[in-house]
Parts: C-alpha cells; sequence; structure tokens
C-alpha cells in the first residue's frame, strides 16, 4: 500500500506564521484539503521534506458579500460550503454549479477552492512521473505518434499539451474574478486571466503562485451577478472524473438581445479559455437556431488536435451552442 | 505387496494424526485444538498487542530511509471516535484510516485504493463524510470521527439504514458497505427525506465493484421512511 514518505508537518493558525515556516523551509510544500497533494505524495513523484497545511487559519475560511455586490470568498473555503451556499446560489449559481461537479461529495467536503484552483495537471505522463518538459526534462510523452492523448490538449500548445484540470476555473475566470495573493508583505490582486498561466509563460507550473506566496481568497466582482448563467461539464462517468470539457457563461440580456457575455470552455488548454469568437459574434444579437449554428462554427476555432482528442472539437463546440442556445 | 500399496484415505483414514508426536520428555503432546475466537478478534488482540511495533514498521518500513528520522517523530493526540476519547501517538504522514484500523484497531472502515477513488475508507468527521484514507489524522484531531463501528446503536440494534441494507440484499461482497452505510447515515442525518437524486449524489462518492448500487439506493430511500 502507498505509504507516504516522511516529512514534517507545520500547521499554522495566522498567515505570518505559515509565511516564517515556508522563509524557513524553502521546499516546503503547502496543503489544502490535501486531496490532490497526499496522491502525489503517495505515488512518491514529489517528496517534500516538509508539509504546510493552512487549513487551520481562519482568515482564509468564509464567503462573505462585497460592497460591490459580489463575494470574497476564503482560499480555504470547501467546495461543499460553496455549492451550498445561498448567497452563491443567488448571486452566481454557475459557480455552486461548478463546485458541485467537481468529483465525488466526500471530496469536496473537504477539497477547498483554493485547491481546487491551483491544483497540477492530469496529464498521466507528467503524474507517473515521466521525465517530460513539465517536470524539468526535454520531451512531451503524450505527443508521440502512439501516446494517449485523449484528454489533452486542442490549444496553445507550447511543447507541453497538459491541459487544466480545474472545474472552478473556468467558471471563476468567466465570473472575472480576482486572486488575492500574499506575496511577503504585499498582497497581489490578480485577474483570473493573469493567475492561470500557459507553459509558454512557465511550462513547470499552472498559476503564477510562486515559492511562498499564499492564495488568501477569491473576489468576485459584482458585474455578473444575478445574470444568465450556464455551466455544463461532461466527463466520461458523473462522479469523481475530470472534464472532458465544460463551458462557463455568463450573459446579460436585454429583453431578446444579448447585450454583454463572458463565455469560457474548461479542459482544451493549459488555462480555462475564453471564447473571444463567440463573444464577439452573439454581441447585441438575438438567440435563433441560425445563430447557433455560427456559435458551433466559429467555438473551436484554431484548434489543432493530437491524435486521440479530436473528439474534443465537435465537444466543445456543442458545449458553446448549448450555453447560448440557454439564453434563447 | 505388505505394506506398500498407495495410502487410501476412504479405509485408512483415523482421526489421530498419522505420526505421534512425542515432547522433548518422552511424553505425549496434546492435540492441538482451535481455540475459539474468530477471526476478527484475534485480528484485534494482535492489533491491540502489538500496536507500537506493528503500526510504527507498518508506515515506515517502506519509508525513505531505515534510519530513524526526526521528521517520523509521533506525537500524541488525543482522537474522539465514536464518542470514545483516545490517547494515541500519531506521525504527521500518517493518514486517518491508518490510525483507526491500526492504532485503533477498528477495522470496519476499510482501505480500497487508498486514493480518493473508491470510498470504502468514509467516516463522518463532524457529521460531514471524508475519506480517511486520504486525510493527515492531525488534520481533523479535534473533530468527532464517526466510524461504522458508532453507527449502530450501543445495544445492537441495528440503524435503520444498517437494516434496510440487510433486507435490500445491497452488499454483495459486502467491502464497500461500511464506506456505503456512512454515507448513507450522513446524508439522512442532514436530509431525513431525500429525492431519490439527492440520494443518488450523495452515494456518489462510493465505489461498488460488486455494481449493487440499485440494492444501495432502494436502501438508502426505505431507511428515509422509517428515520
Ligand atoms: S480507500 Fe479511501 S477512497 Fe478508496
Ligand atoms: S458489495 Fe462488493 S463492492 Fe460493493
Amino acid at each position: 500500500m502507498d505509504v507516504m514518505h516522511q516529512f514534517e508537518l507545520y500547521q499554522p493558525s495566522s498567515i505570518s506564521d505559515a509565511q516564517a515556516i515556508l522563509r524557513d523551509n524553502r521546499d516546503a510544500w503547502i496543503i489544502a484539503g490535501g486531496k490532490d497533494s497526499l496522491d502525489w505524495f503517495k505515488t512518491r513523484v514529489m517528496q517534500p521534506p516538509a508539509v504546510v497545511d493552512i487549513s487551520g487559519i481562519e482568515e482564509l475560511h468564509g464567503i462573505r458579500e462585497a460592497d460591490d455586490g459580489g463575494l470574497w470568498i476564503g482560499a480555504m473555503t470547501t467546495l461543499t460550503e460553496i455549492a451550498e451556499d445561498a448567497m452563491v446560489n443567488e448571486k452566481f449559481p454557475m459557480l455552486a454549479k461548478s463546485a458541485l461537479v467537481v468529483a465525488s461529495p466526500q471530496i469536496r467536503n473537504i477539497a477547498t477552492i483554493g485547491g481546487n484552483v491551483a491544483q497540477d495537471t492530469r496529464c498521466s505522463y507528467y503524474r507517473d512521473g515521466f521525465p517530460c518538459y513539465r517536470a524539468h526534462g526535454n520531451t512531451c510523452y503524450a505527443n508521440t505518434p502512439t501516446a494517449m492523448n485523449r484528454e489533452h490538449a486542442l490549444f496553445e500548445v507550447s511543447r507541453c499539451v497538459a491541459i487544466t484540470p480545474s472545474d472552478t476555473a473556468p467558471a471563476l475566470q468567466a465570473l472575472e474574478a480576482v486572486f488575492e495573493v500574499q506575496r511577503g508583505n504585499r498582497t497581489l490582486e490578480v485577474p483570473a486571466a493573469d493567475f492561470f498561466i500557459g507553459p509558454a509563460i512557465d511550462i513547470t507550473r499552472m498559476t503564477m503562485l510562486e515559492r511562498g506566496d499564499i492564495l488568501l481568497g477569491i473576489k468576485v466582482p459584482g458585474k455578473w451577478a444575478g445574470s444568465r448563467q450556464y455551466y455544463e461539464k461532461v466527463a466520461e462517468r458523473q462522479s469523481w472524473d475530470f472534464a472532458l470539457g465544460s463551458i462557463a457563461m455568463a450573459a446579460q440580456m436585454d429583453g431578446n438581445t444579448i447585450a454583454d457575455i463572458s463565455i469560457v470552455c474548461g479542459a482544451v488548454q493549459c488555462t480555462p479559455r475564453r471564447l473571444r469568437d463567440v463573444e464577439s459574434l452573439v454581441q447585441g444579437e438575438t438567440v435563433d437556431e441560425e445563430l447557433e449554428e455560427l456559435v458551433k462554427r466559429v467555438a473551436a476555432r484554431g484548434a489543432q488536435p493530437l491524435n486521440y482528442n479530436h473528439f474534443k472539437i465537435p465537444l466543445m463546440e456543442n458545449l458553446a451552442m448549448r450555453a447560448i442556445r440557454s439564453l434563447a | 505387496m505388505d505394506g506398500i500399496a498407495p495410502y487410501d484415505p476412504t479405509t485408512q483414514y483415523t482421526s489421530e494424526p498419522a505420526i505421534k508426536e512425542i515432547g522433548p520428555e518422552g511424553h505425549d503432546i496434546p492435540l492441538w485444538k482451535p481455540v475459539n475466537m474468530s477471526r476478527r478478534a484475534f485480528l484485534r488482540g494482535v492489533v491491540c498487542s502489538g500496536t507500537v511495533i506493528a503500526g510504527s514498521a507498518f508506515l515506515f518500513s517502506t519509508a525513505t530511509k531505515a534510519r530513524a528520522d526526526e521528521r517520523a517523530v509521533e506525537r500524541m493526540i488525543r482522537l474522539t471516535v465514536n464518542g470514545r476519547t483516545h490517547t494515541v501517538d500519531v506521525a504527521p504522514n500518517e493518514t486517518l484510516a491508518h490510525t483507526i484500523r491500526y492504532r485503533l484497531g477498528l477495522t470496519g472502515t476499510k482501505i480500497g485504493c487508498n486514493h480518493t477513488e473508491c470510498g470504502a475508507c468514509t467516516v463522518m468527521a463532524e457529521g460531514t463524510t471524508i475519506y480517511s484514507c486520504s486525510t493527515l489524522t492531525h488534520r481533523v484531531r479535534d473533530k468527532e470521527i464517526t466510524t461504522v463501528e458508532g453507527i449502530a446503536a450501543p445495544d445492537g440494534t441495528l440503524h435503520p439504514v444498517q437494516q434496510a441494507f440487510i433486507e435490500e440484499l445491497a452488499p454483495q461482497c459486502g467491502f464497500c458497505t461500511p464506506g456505503q452505510v456512512v454515507s448513507a447515515v450522513a446524508l439522512l442525518q442532514k436530509n431525513p427525506k431525500p429525492t431519490v437524486d439527492e440520494a443518488r449524489l450523495a452515494m456518489s462518492g462510493n465505489l461498488c465493484r460488486c455494481g449493487a448500487y440499485d440494492h444501495y439506493l432502494r436502501g438508502v430511500m426505505k431507511a428515509a421512511e422509517r428515520v
């Protein structure tokens, strides 16, 4: 049975304590819910000498209403809390939905939103400890003629073809969320579009978080509160599984016409993918069959499929179309 | 012919051992008799008497280095399981499933995959279900833990969920059953009258390799009528 390596466990109760521990232990690993981290340890692919459990820090918990009508969600808030929260359901139902479709109930009960957005990719080659680009090696095992790459990327490939595994990330990006990151004495406010980074920027990580950084919380601005929203995830199994494709949409309607829209697709590239072509196409239009057809045509434009993931193109087109159709 | 025919168990069988064992002083050694002890009681006895050695050896034998490592220092904590507070030494890298099975001897909680992928290890921490195989014990040391052993009434009366599972023939091999019981009980505590879809969602974190999902689901709905 997979027993974890030995490590020192720290359980700080304040952010400054956590920072001090992270300063003293350069190789420390932060765990939130620990659902992803413990897997890394059990497979022995990652063996950090020190582990910092930040779930005991009170300030990182909770959901609060913000002045602009939006919400602030603490990074250590569990996915179940988000999925069941009355305010989230009222203002941002698609965020609640995206939290509800993650993994399984027992995982959602302890997994946090911070951990969900900061988790590493699921590329099985990388996870199995292959020395690929992402693991500081010099090849990609998922992009060879015989590689199994059903789950991998359609867009923005730069050596690495891994995709974002997070279900909440597309929803947060569609809602234009801002991530609060503690770096040293400064608190950075990072828009979702900059928080998630692709391999062209840094091939070894999925977010802008650096060693020693702590994600404090996520601000979801009031802009899309109460708007028309849509979220759908497609996975092979309805529980546990990671997405093969997902869509998150928020739209402001003016009668029957779409006044403003934000639509983001998950699991097709290393970061959530904003579908700008679809946005500009449908802006100011009313939804009818013709528009749905056009949306289908532009949604996956520019996709460069690998050997086994062509199916993601029609999947993506249909997801975008269904999101737009929900506005009819 | 005499004495060299093959041994025929149908005619030559005796209940005595073929060769009589003789003790060191030439006395007969009394025949071995099975002790009337269930496998479970036997295991528990071993687990309890060998807690420190067995527990630690299991944890550290395959660990990085064989030397005593200051990182592996066990700390004594208090852990409340099924209403009883235990004082127990827990290593930093120890999971809750490990602690409750191998240190406390509560082997009702099963370890199936050890990777948050099956639900056999489901326990409740303050009423919410978690996978104990992938939760550090230190993480939940302040929480009230309930395992499948804490579900039935103290006098042994089964919980309606357990009773309904039996009536619906839910367990096949039974390995997933402790987890299924805990998930179902946690659901009914929160939501005593769930719809079928709510029940399905609540049970969706418990894999059953025997595929008895519908039986479990019927069991949950039957139990919901009785709680
Ligand atoms: S043993 Fe914990 S989920 Fe399988
Ligand atoms: S009864 Fe055998 S695994 Fe569920």
